[in-house]
């Protein structure tokens, strides 16, 4: 008889099983319901890309590359920061080729944290941080956001969190769960608390591309003084619908990168090739029209987010105005319910699946995760059922 | 000029043609009564050209049979090409004529009854029109896509229900 919990490491086993996990098991059975719980695009990868990895496959490409990843994708990477948010790597030995950002996220966390290290993390804020800092030995200190601040990181609250074992902070904007950018000069109010400590920063970009309205997206490392205290995270899953191509990658300074790749090289070797192929193509003819696809999207995405944000105040759910990624987060504190029990209720009565907040961290309690990357018409359904089903179980 | 808000009503339309002006409003968050002046602004300078539905005939029990038909003409002098175009588009027959270039002048859809119905509109009507120097025509045996909406086929959403 094998005695599993001696064998199994205690630091995993005490992480909770995903808020995400146990719902989507639940909507699994239920086919027909109408889902706002995907984290992903509804756009297919554009084909164009599909057939570049397709072409690479045909002309052999099937073989390792260089744990970095090619070269040619790594140039394509910096043209990419350069010219959409001004941040400059060099392909040779900036930036790393990874399997999504999620790679990313271990890599830094690993190459960083010592036991008892902490890393400061906005709650609520993506489900991956806290158990990617437990796994390396860290310990999470979550900086609460409010929806009073259109839950951005403020530097009071920043300053608060810092102590002597703090290693690094994660800045995930725009936001998922949220919705919640930080514009320049809110970036700019952060990089003051960090000036003159020895924090590091992993800005997790991977919405970067996602913004609405008049808001633009300001990379950490663009502003002065910030780029050597940043790894930069970004992929392509979100603003070239490449999600199940999981590729991603890493950009700071060459001896920080260094023992990202390090950890990369002895654990996944390299990217998977066609995968490179696809995100070359996607990067080369956007650089050639402008990015024509993703400002497509981007329009697509802000006339839905509208409709999003209209239909929740006739529902009666106050939700800040989200200005990126494509989640809205409405406050559910009204109905009396917690954000399991309301989600719960909603799939139940209504047939509409949402993320219930508390997955994102204790502070993503009272809201839920609406994403509005689905087509409009079952937006609109969905946003006439949650009106009915707040109306019928409203105080 | 086209600005944003119009590239937006376009893309909604294009979207879906049926999309009420009052939702476009809200997509835009705008007045309604703007939308509606710049639908009709896009209407008056046929950007906007019609509001036609994409019907998948074949899949209505209909008998049609369509032909691409490639036409090489001689221009005419201070007409060019338009003319001629202008003799083959305005017969009924033709749902679509494209001045292409490479070996051919016109690319002329033909939607009909029948092959006989299409064919004796080719030898009858088209190829003897003065000017037209020869034709080669190309019936359609599937549609499988059409200005960006599958027919034959479809995409299905292949993604999980819930995810991070």
């Amino acid at each position: 008889m094998m005695k599993y919990d001696e064998l199994l490491c205690k630091r995993v086993r005490d992480v909770p099983p995903s808020g995400i996990r146990k719902f989507f098991d639940v909507v699994a059975d239920m086919p027909a319901a109408i889902s706002l719980g995907v984290g992903e695009p509804d756009f297919t990868t554009p084909w164009a890309y599909n057939d570049a990895a397709i072409y690479s496959l045909r002309r052999g490409h099937t073989h390792y590359t260089s744990n970095w990843g090619m070269l040619s994708l790594r140039r394509a990477i910096a043209s990419y920061l350069e010219n959409r948010f001004g941040v400059s790597y060099d392909p040779t030995d900036e930036i790393l080729v990874t399997v999504g950002a999620s790679e990313g996220i271990d890599l830094s966390l690993r190459a960083l944290i010592e036991p008892g290290d902490e890393v400061m993390v906005p709650d609520p804020a993506y489900v991956s941080y806290l158990p990617g800092i437990t796994f390396a030995g860290g310990v999470c200190v979550p900086i609460p956001t409010y929806a009073e601040d259109d839950f951005r990181l403020t530097p009071e609250r920043l300053r608060a969190a810092i102590t002597p074992k703090t290693k690094a902070l994660i800045f995930p904007y725009p936001n998922n769960p949220t919705g919640a950018v930080m514009r320049k000069e809110h970036v700019q109010a952060i990089a003051d608390v960090l000036e003159g400590t020895n924090v590091l920063v992993i800005a997790d970009e991977i919405y970067a591309e996602l913004t609405y309205g008049n808001e633009t997206h300001t990379a950490f490392a663009s502003i002065p003084g910030m780029w050597e205290r940043t790894i930069t995270l970004n992929g392509f899953s979100k603003a070239f619908a490449m999600t199940g191509w999981r590729m991603g990658y890493a950009c700071g300074p060459k001896e920080i990168v260094a023992v990202m790749c390090k950890i990369h090289q002895y654990t996944m070797l390299c990217a998977p090739t066609p995968g490179q192929y696809a995100a070359l193509e996607a990067l080369e003819s956007g650089l050639a029209n402008g990015f024509a696809d993703v400002a497509t999207m981007t329009r697509a995405y802000d006339r839905r987010r509208h409709l999003v944000i209209q239909g929740l105040e006739k529902a009666g759910l106050p939700c800040f105005e989200p200005n990126g990624a494509f989640y809205a987060f409405p406050n559910i504190k009204g109905t009396g319910m917690d954000s399991q029990t309301f989600c719960r209720k909603l799939l139940d009565e209504k047939q509409v699946a949402c993320v219930p907040g508390d997955a994102f961290g204790s502070l993503g309690e009272g809201h839920i995760r609406m994403s509005y990357a689905t087509s409009t018409i079952k937006i609109l359904t969905a946003l006439d059922r949650i009106r009915e089903f707040v109306e019928e179980h409203g105080k | 000029m086209i600005d944003r808000i119009d590239l937006n009503i376009l893309e909604a339309l294009y979207e879906d043609a049926r999309t009420p002006p009052a939702r476009i409003a809200q997509m835009m968050n705008l007045p309604v009564d703007a939308i509606n002046e710049r639908i009709a602004e896009l209407e008056r300078r046929k950007v906007i050209a019609g509001y036609p539905a994409m019907i998948n005939w074949s899949a209505a029990d209909q008998e049609t049979v369509e032909a691409l038909i490639e036409v090489r003409i001689s221009p005419q002098r201070g007409e060019g090409f338009d003319a001629i175009a202008e003799q083959i588009y305005n017969f009924d027959e033709v749902h679509s004529c494209f001045l292409t270039s490479g070996a051919y002048d016109l690319t002329v859809l033909v939607r009909g009854r029948s092959v006989k119905e299409v064919g004796l509109f080719v030898s009858e009507k088209l190829s003897t029109l003065e000017h037209v120097l020869s034709t080669a025509t190309h019936f359609v045996l599937k549609r499988y896509k059409d200005d960006g909406i599958i027919l034959e086929g479809t995409r299905r959403d292949y993604r999980m229900a819930v995810s991070p």
